[in-house]
């Protein structure tokens, strides 16, 4: 391990890998990145791997039209010597209230002023994208088709092995145990495999970043929640897009290897860091899924996990550096949408480590916008 | 090697599973994530004994002190409309 770098990543998840790869490319030598598993073993590997841009606040909306432009070009970009599956069947996102139906207009509005390729539809117009949908229990429906998918542990490699041919050291199994702090200022990090010497830490440590923000003292405005997913056996290509409802509460996507994806969240689950599986997330998903996309109760689930959403309270991410702590950066808290602005993340952190004007202005995304009551709630989350 | 395949469901050779072992992917969780292996119907229970024999031959790691992939539910493959149908009387 090395002894001293300029900036140490604590967090081997896409957003930890992206800003590694950022920071090389824009030619800082030392980095260290600082894994205590193997790397997307958090969140990145267990996310429902789906990307949109139809969001509900304009800065979620212009995070992830930035991120999507980026994997859309992602293999060159990184010189993958494989692929990260990406594709672009689109998100079909469906209301099943008269409120939802409101909600989703002020949406597509604020979307299709920012330039995305989004339309609002009928339920019957809705059944001719996805041809098996109930669209006797839907008022409405979304679909943007620029909207998709990707291989999260291919895309977390794909920015790995360029970070790592750009100079960066990425330690696996490897966990952060304390940080040093001399006069407000960062000094080093210490793990269980040594210590690094260093005025700059990045938490991006995703479920876990709040344990990372106590080492140092700073209680950070989020907290962690288990949501579940599960996978059936493989079948042909049925479906194109992902299919998904915040009021019915599921997402459900046929991944490029023929398995359909699904999953929800629970708003009565208590704030801790489990990840294990339950089986009333079984339960209700089958209710759910048999009910919206009903030939699908023929699959049979071969599989379920859980993964945690690192939740801020108005689900916009916080990014950037913190004014307690000199050397002290965060890119946390992203609700359940880290792996899809994961590009972008990596850009801005690097940037704003840097010095240089980013290229969004993230002076919103701060820490101390809920001190200020800054906030500007995202309302389209599962 | 080619023609021996380790991982039935997602179709791996003992040559695919063995150049992953020698690029560093060297635990059982790392080879599942990256190519599948054990990803599909049967959940690994073949092919894991057999990669940690493979990652045991090539690092030196014995099998006894690598640690298995993490097992999920369900132990079997169970129709969604099954468990969705399913009541307390429906004996």
């Amino acid at each position: 391990m090395i002894k001293a770098a300029d900036v140490v990543i604590i967090g081997g998840g896409i957003i930890g890998c992206s800003i590694a790869y950022n920071l090389a490319k824009k030619g800082v030598k030392n980095i260290a990145v600082i894994e205590k598993d193997y790397l997307a073993s958090g969140a990145t590997g267990r996310c429902g791997a789906g990307v949109r841009q139809q969001w509900g606040t304009e800065m979620n909306c212009r995070l992830a039209m930035e991120s999507i432009k980026f994997y859309e070009n992602a293999n060159e970009e990184l010189k993958y010597d494989g692929d990260i599956e990406f594709k672009q069947g689109g998100y079909l996102i469906v209301s099943s209230t008269d409120k939802e139906y409101e909600q989703f207009s002020k949406n597509v509005k604020l979307q299709k002023s920012l330039g995305i390729d989004v339309e609002q539809i009928s339920p019957q117009e809705a059944k001719e994208i996805v041809p098996y949908l109930n669209a006797d229990i839907i008022t409405s429906a979304t679909f943007c088709p620029k909207d998709g998918h990707l291989n999260p542990f291919l895309a977390t490699d794909a920015y790995a092995k360029a970070a790592r041919r750009l100079g960066a050291n990425i330690y696996t199994y490897t966990k952060v145990i304390g940080i040093k702090t001399s006069d407000s200022k960062i000094t080093g990090v210490i793990t269980d495999k040594g210590e690094i010497a260093t005025n700059i830490v990045v938490n991006a440590a995703g479920g876990f970043s709040k344990i990372i923000g106590d080492m140092v003292s700073i209680d950070l405005p989020v907290y962690s929640e288990r949501h579940q997913i599960l996978v059936t056996e493989p079948v042909e290509p049925t479906q194109k897009p992902m299919v998904m409802s915040f009021s019915l509460n599921i997402y459900c996507q046929q991944t490029p290897h023929g398995s359909f994806i699904m999953g929800r969240g629970d708003d009565t689950e208590p704030r801790d860091l489990r990840r294990t599986s339950s089986w009333q997330f079984l339960d209700e998903m089958s209710k759910t899924v048999t009910k919206l996309l009903p030939p699908l109760g023929n699959l049979r689930v071969i599989r379920q996990w859980g993964g945690l959403y690192n939740i801020t309270p108005d689900k916009q991410p916080i990014l950037g550096s913190v004014k307690e702590l000199d050397g002290f950066y965060v890119a946390i808290g992203f609700s359940g949408h880290g792996f899809m602005l994961a590009p972008i993340t990596g850009l801005l952190l690097a940037e704003n480590i840097l010095g240089e004007k980013t290229t969004i202005d993230i002076s919103m995304l701060d820490k101390d916008r809920f001190n200020r009551g800054e906030l500007v709630l995202e309302p389209s989350v599962v | 090697m080619e023609n021996i395949i380790i991982c039935r469901c997602s179709d791996l050779s003992l040559k695919d599973i063995r150049d992953l072992i020698e690029d560093g992917y060297t635990t059982v969780e790392e080879i599942k994530r990256i190519s599948r292996a054990g990803m599909g119907s049967c959940q690994g229970r073949t092919c894991s004994q057999l990669i940690m024999r493979e990652i045991a031959k090539i690092t030196g790691k014995n099998i006894s002190e690598q640690k298995d992939s993490v097992t999920r539910p369900p132990t079997i493959g169970i129709k969604l409309k099954t468990i969705a149908d399913g009541s307390e009387d429906n004996d």
